[in-house]
């Protein structure tokens, strides 16, 4: 595991562990989901998703290897509070939430896994409401080249 | 095509002053006396693939555009192509289509070749105010001599040649080190604003350009030009990892960095004020044309990669006004070139021409030739062995099998004793004519690689077709940055049908073994290959393979070309 990917984890239990244990329970559904629906209620019940412009997601179109994509996610919304990344067709699609506080810049790297093509998306819950983002990221066998 | 973009297409003509002609080339003798325009001339050559000596390369018959690309350049083939450039000579329509090949290639005789390149660039560049040779890579591979110099030779023959900026893709496949090394003897620059060392490379403290992008090389280099800055920034192959194996470059990462490219170009633009910004691309075509309508700034993206001729330069509209790109093809067949005028105010104009390099028309170069002479001469007996004769041109480019893949597929169903055969589907390797010999320097100019072993293995016919679907997916995905360039999977032993427009995962049907047994998604069949990209292999190279039966064969005719039925595209204008 590398340092920043380290740093980041730790970070995250931190969260994790600084919220009331209902919204932990909850937190584990949501990761043990297997469907992005799912994933969504798990996590923002029934608060309407909707797409924005202003959520950027860092990725290459091809996976060079697919066991680890490394996606760069940062937004410009303003007052955001958690940064979710959702991959629609792994067999768990939540790949991580990341809650912000009010200081925290609101940009994160991470590697995940994919097993195939995949959407990649990013939803970001703000004081206004949740938002999303998503990106093509395709994990193939290669062997042909000009 | 729509109506503004065949009108651009004429207007080129009539700048480039391609008339009507009536002449074959031994009477077009004013073929490469071009008219001066502007202060700067830019020379562009692209995908050499080690050719030193001249050779015949037929063009595709399959060149298929999907989606948006439908019927546009490149994706138009012999007279789809001619539709839309009606006046261009016959030597020309030679150099750039498949028609009449045979015939046309006895008349025309061989292309390229580094000496006669040479004498041609030469006189471009003493013709000129001040001109800049520039290179798209893919220049060290493709031979049986750079295989075993490593590329070296190819380094020595740029030297010679002038290259003054170049950039990269199957150089890679030599490794790190040996790109490292050969790049010590280069005499030009190599640029790449997107190769960056991987978090943990970096981590370990390998040698990278730049510490705080993690380049790995220079991202592009400022070259002075007849009193004019040309930025010329380097875009190498951004899928090398995945098309060739990563093993070969494992502390580096690709990809198409659009983002980190219209960023730099910005700080180009203002950090250094050049004149021009020029893109040395080996995107492939498709790819640069995308990228061009996406990134502002950029002037010229001349590219390489997909080996298209494409003689003319098409202009794309991006949120920073205009962007021209070109691709000059590939093994030498020709030089791009690229007139840039300046007034007070800066680039006022262009004009582009892609010449083709006849080698009767031109002296070769003396230094050259001797120079190619000496890197051939202590394999001299290896290469000019002669495997067999051909009875039908054999030839590998197109979307689908050309003649001498299928010789290859053959000879490994034959050698290895297998039901099926896989052969990479690459742009490179040149064509031998009917009633020639089929030389060891034929056959390693398809399959010299630096990952040429062949393999045996058990496959199931779901594993089968979802190689094929893959490798489909690759070359008709409808968006060119899901694309990776190169042409499809080459089969023997396997009847299919292809729907390029479908999605991926439903472009192959109807899978049949030679005899017309359906393929059993369950059943386990006997697949022989080479170039595995994933897996190390372990069994003889491919060209031994082959080799050995061609030896035994004596005349080779290929009178039953696996090509897929092709299913949705019978009016695509990238079919003829």
């Amino acid at each position: 595991m590398h340092r920043r990917a380290l740093v980041k984890g730790l970070a995250t239990l931190l969260s994790l562990g600084l919220l009331p244990l209902n919204l932990y329970a909850r937190a584990v559904a949501a990761f043990t989901a297997e469907q992005a629906a799912d994933v969504y209620r798990e996590l923002f019940g029934s608060a309407a998703i909707l797409p924005s412009d202003r959520i950027h997601i860092k990725a290459p179109e091809i996976a060079e290897n697919g066991a680890v994509v490394p996606i760069t996610v940062s937004t410009d919304l303003a007052n955001t509070q958690s940064i979710s990344v959702v991959i629609d067709e792994n067999p768990n699609p939540l790949s991580g939430t990341f809650y912000l506080t009010e200081d925290s810049a609101p940009e994160f790297s991470l590697r995940v896994k994919m097993g195939r093509s995949s959407t990649i998306r990013a939803l970001v819950r703000t004081a206004d409401g949740v938002y999303m983002s998503g990106r093509q990221v395709k994990v193939t066998i290669g062997g042909c080249g000009g | 095509m729509n109506r503004r973009e065949f009108l651009t297409v004429l207007a080129q003509l009539s700048i480039a002053g391609m008339l009507p002609g009536c002449a074959g080339v031994s009477r077009s003798k004013d073929l490469y006396q071009l008219p001066v325009y502007g202060q700067v001339r830019i020379l562009h050559i692209t995908d050499t693939h080690a050719q030193l000596l001249p050779v015949y390369f037929r063009e595709p018959s399959a060149n298929l555009g999907i989606g948006d690309a439908y019927g546009k350049l490149p994706h138009r083939v012999g007279k789809n192509l001619l539709d839309v450039l009606p006046n261009l000579r016959p030597a020309e329509v030679h150099a750039l289509t498949c028609l009449d090949f045979d015939e046309a290639a006895e008349r025309f005789g061989r292309m390229g070749g580094y000496a006669h390149l040479a004498t041609l660039i030469a006189r471009l560049r003493a013709e000129s105010h001040g001109a800049m040779l520039l290179d798209g890579g893919d220049t060290w591979q493709g031979s049986a001599t750079s295989l075993w110099s490593g590329g070296m030779d190819m380094v020595g023959a740029s030297n010679l040649l002038g290259v003054d900026v170049m950039t990269g893709h199957w150089e890679f496949t030599y490794g790190e080190q040996q790109v490292r090394e050969n790049l010590e003897s280069f005499n030009g620059t190599f640029v790449a604003q997107n190769i960056v060392a991987t978090e943990d490379a970096l981590f370990d403290g390998v040698e990278v350009f730049d510490e705080s992008s993690g380049r790995v090389f220079p991202p592009y280099v400022i070259k002075q030009v007849n009193g004019r800055r040309v930025a010329v920034v380097g875009q190498a192959f951004p899928y090398t990892p995945i098309a060739n194996p990563g093993r070969f470059v494992p502390d580096w990462s690709f990809g198409i960095r659009e983002t980190e490219l219209a960023s730099l170009v910005t700080e180009i633009r203002q950090t250094e004020h050049p004149d021009a910004v020029v893109l040395l691309s080996h995107n492939g075509m498709d790819v640069d044309l995308k990228l061009a309508s996406r990134v502002a700034g950029i002037d010229f993206i001349v590219g390489g990669h997909t080996h298209d001729a494409v003689p003319v330069a098409v202009e794309v509209s991006n949120s920073g006004g205009i962007t021209v790109v070109t691709n000059a093809g590939c093994n030498g067949k020709f030089v791009g070139v690229l007139d840039l005028e300046f007034n007070r105010w800066g680039l006022s104009g262009y004009r582009y021409q892609l010449l083709p390099v006849f080698a009767n028309l031109l002296e070769p170069d003396p230094q050259l030739d001797r120079y190619i002479e000496e890197v051939r001469r202590p394999h001299r007996q290896v290469l000019d062995e002669e495997l067999a004769v051909a009875e039908t041109t054999l030839y590998r480019r197109g979307n689908f099998n050309g003649t001498f893949d299928q010789v290859i597929c053959n000879g490994l169903i034959q050698e290895l004793d297998a039901q099926i055969a896989f052969s990479p589907g690459f742009r490179w390797g040149s064509s031998v004519l009917p009633f020639e010999a089929i030389t060891m320097e034929d056959l390693l100019g398809q399959t010299a690689i630096t990952y040429a072993q062949t393999y045996v293995s058990e496959m199931t016919g779901a594993e089968i077709k979802f190689v094929m679907e893959s490798v489909a997916d690759n070359i008709f995905h409808e968006n060119p940055y899901y694309q990776q360039g190169g042409d499809m999977l080459r089969t023997g032993g396997l009847r299919y049908e292809c729907w390029p427009n479908e999605k991926a995962g439903n472009r192959i049907k109807a899978v049949r073994l030679r005899d017309g047994t359906a393929v059993n998604a369950a059943q386990t069949y006997k697949v022989a290959g080479w170039a595995a990209v994933n897996r190390q292999e372990e069994g003889r190279p491919v060209w031994e393979v082959v080799a050995s039966y061609l030896r035994d064969k004596q005349t080779v005719v290929v009178n039953d070309l696996e090509t897929p039925t092709l299913r949705g595209v019978s009016d695509n204008p990238g079919l003829t």
